[in-house]
């Protein structure tokens, strides 16, 4: 591995760039604004993380993986979990409420049914990866499908985010392939209330990009035409 | 899409892979060019390569030869030999293979927003430029005849961040040459080495004319970041532009009479085009009006 932390103090993510499992890790870090270091793994096209080495951290060969002061954790959503627990003293992303924390796992639980579908057609139509993309791209329809409508029922309740009025940990789980879905070859045209979901993300105090989701202002050619997060060109 | 008939893409070489990819007793079904090809690396370590039907009935067998830490190919007959990059020859430099990005686009469109230094601030934000530093000086771009390259030298901006190993904003210069039609590198200021030149490059694979898988590659200097830092700063930079690259219309780059006079491109950007007119090259252009 690149470098592995010499010391097991601190909080250590195991991570890759273009992931989108690791970046809500790393959206999340930022919204707590917890101090944190980066151990790039070289994902593509080194398929570093079905490697010995780290097959010992994550006997998945997954990324992300969170170390915090040695404790070693996998799983975004467990790690998700995880900080909130530990370093939100507001229990505003995860409160301490049954009914609101089973619910918040159930879309825990959902967030990886959207890597199962949107991100493995993204790592298809990028990477080259082999899959049943059809069958990606319809299944990540019918998730999306699914978010969209009941975030257009909370709206109708007064709800902008998928369990409460403001996020929680379960929108960061879900955010990052339904924002990068058109790089799977699902398009987001039929889903406007993602897609509204996605810019207030956006507006977040301490959102941060990655490559794939530009900022809300967009991202401007040299043409002079602008491309926001739909693909869309607007002048 | 079936194979193309354009005798310029034909009769060129073309990247199917990097070396790594091709495995002893595992063959490879690539695209190129609309045409279907297997690739294999057979016991003695040579790659044999050929076109099949849809059927996967073998039809021919193509060259290949395995240079700048890729597998190249031709459908056709090669009037010249493949390009050359002298720097490979550099033992001291840092080699880094990215790995193959597959965009729907054409393949010049990539070459050809590669070779754009004004989206850097807009794309790039904080990386390769940043508003309100946008200004490109003056510089030079021309078809150097002798070589049959697209050359721009001569030029400097400004960068926050230039390359991994650089600290702080400042002046990066630059040097862009297309080497073919899907082929292109640039020379920029090496933080590390004022006396060098670090190397970035993408050799692209044209798959069809809206399809092509993009091998980007470094050749540098730098004797702090690790192989995956590079890489994924490198990835960083080349996902902003998927966006932009899978959204440009025409899907082809414009080659008709009067196109330039439609699109504000850029010096460079209009040197590669008339060249690719003047060759007559037509996959992954757009030769209506
Ligand atoms: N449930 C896991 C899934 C993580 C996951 O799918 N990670 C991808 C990269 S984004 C990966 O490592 N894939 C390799 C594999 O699954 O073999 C999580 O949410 O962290
Ligand atoms: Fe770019």
């Amino acid at each position: 591995m690149s470098s592995k932390p010499n010391t097991q103090k601190g909080l250590y993510l195991y991570d890759y760039i273009l992931s989108g499992n690791c970046y809500k890790v790393r959206l999340f870090l930022s919204f707590l604004q917890l101090d944190h270091e980066l151990i790039p793994i070289d994902f593509f096209p080194g398929f570093e993380h079905k490697q010995t080495e780290f097959l010992e951290l994550n006997p998945l060969g997954q990324i992300p993986v969170l170390m915090d002061d040695g404790f070693v954790l996998p799983d975004a959503q467990a790690i998700l979990v995880y900080l909130a627990a530990k370093y939100d003293s507001t229990e505003a992303w995860y409160p301490k409420d049954p009914k609101l924390q089973g619910r918040i796992t159930q879309w825990l639980a959902f967030a990886d049914s959207i890597t199962g579908s949107c991100s493995a057609a993204r790592l298809h139509d990028k990477l080259g990866f082999k899959l049943n993309i059809e069958q990606a791209r319809k299944k990540g329809h019918q998730n999306l499908r699914l978010l969209d409508d009941h975030l257009v029922e909370n709206k109708i309740v007064g709800k902008d985010w998928l369990v409460l009025n403001r996020p929680t940990i379960a929108d960061i789980a879900c955010f990052p392939y339904v924002a990068l879905a058109e790089e799977g070859g699902i398009s987001l045209n039929d889903y406007p209330a993602a897609r509204s979901w996605i810019n207030r993300f956006k507006k977040l105090p301490q959102f941060i990009v990655m490559p794939g989701i530009p900022p809300l202002h967009g991202m401007k050619n040299n043409e002079g035409k602008f491309f926001n997060q739909e693909g869309l060109c607007f002048s | 899409m079936t194979k193309t008939t354009d005798p310029v893409a034909i009769n060129d070489w073309q990247v199917i892979g990097r070396i790594d990819d091709f495995l002893k007793g595992q063959p490879k079904q690539t695209r190129l060019l609309g045409q279907s090809l297997v690739a294999e690396r057979h016991k003695n370590g040579d790659i044999k390569v050929h076109e099949i039907s849809e059927l996967g009935e073998t039809l021919r067998s193509c060259p290949v030869q395995e240079k700048f830490g890729h597998v190249w190919t031709t459908l056709g007959k090669p009037k010249r030999e493949l390009f050359d990059i002298p720097e490979f020859q550099q033992i001291d430099r840092k080699y880094v293979g990215c790995g193959g990005v597959m965009v729907k686009a054409s393949a010049l469109r990539v070459v050809e927003n590669f070779l754009d230094i004004g989206h850097f601030p807009y794309v790039h934000t904080d990386f390769l430029g940043s508003e309100p530093l946008t200004e490109v000086k003056d510089y030079k771009a021309e078809i150097r005849i002798d070589v049959d390259e697209v050359w721009a030298d001569d030029i400097s901006f400004h960068q926050d961040k230039a390359m991994l190993s650089a600290t702080g904003g400042k002046a990066v210069e630059y040097m862009y040459r297309v080497v073919s039609p899907f082929n292109t590198v640039l020379y920029k200021t090496c933080p590390e080495k004022p006396e060098e030149w670090d190397i970035i490059g993408l050799f692209a694979q044209p798959l069809e004319e809206n399809l092509c898988r993009v091998y980007a590659f470094m050749l540098v200097f730098d004797s702090q970041n690790t192989e995956t830092d590079l890489i994924h700063f490198q990835q960083m930079i080349f996902f902003q532009d998927i966006i932009i690259l899978e959204n440009q219309l025409p899907v082809g780059v414009p080659l008709y009479d009067g196109a330039e006079r439609s699109i504000k491109a850029d010096k460079t950007q209009l040197q590669f085009r008339k060249w690719l007119k003047q060759k007559g090259l037509q996959f992954g252009t757009d030769q209506e009006t």
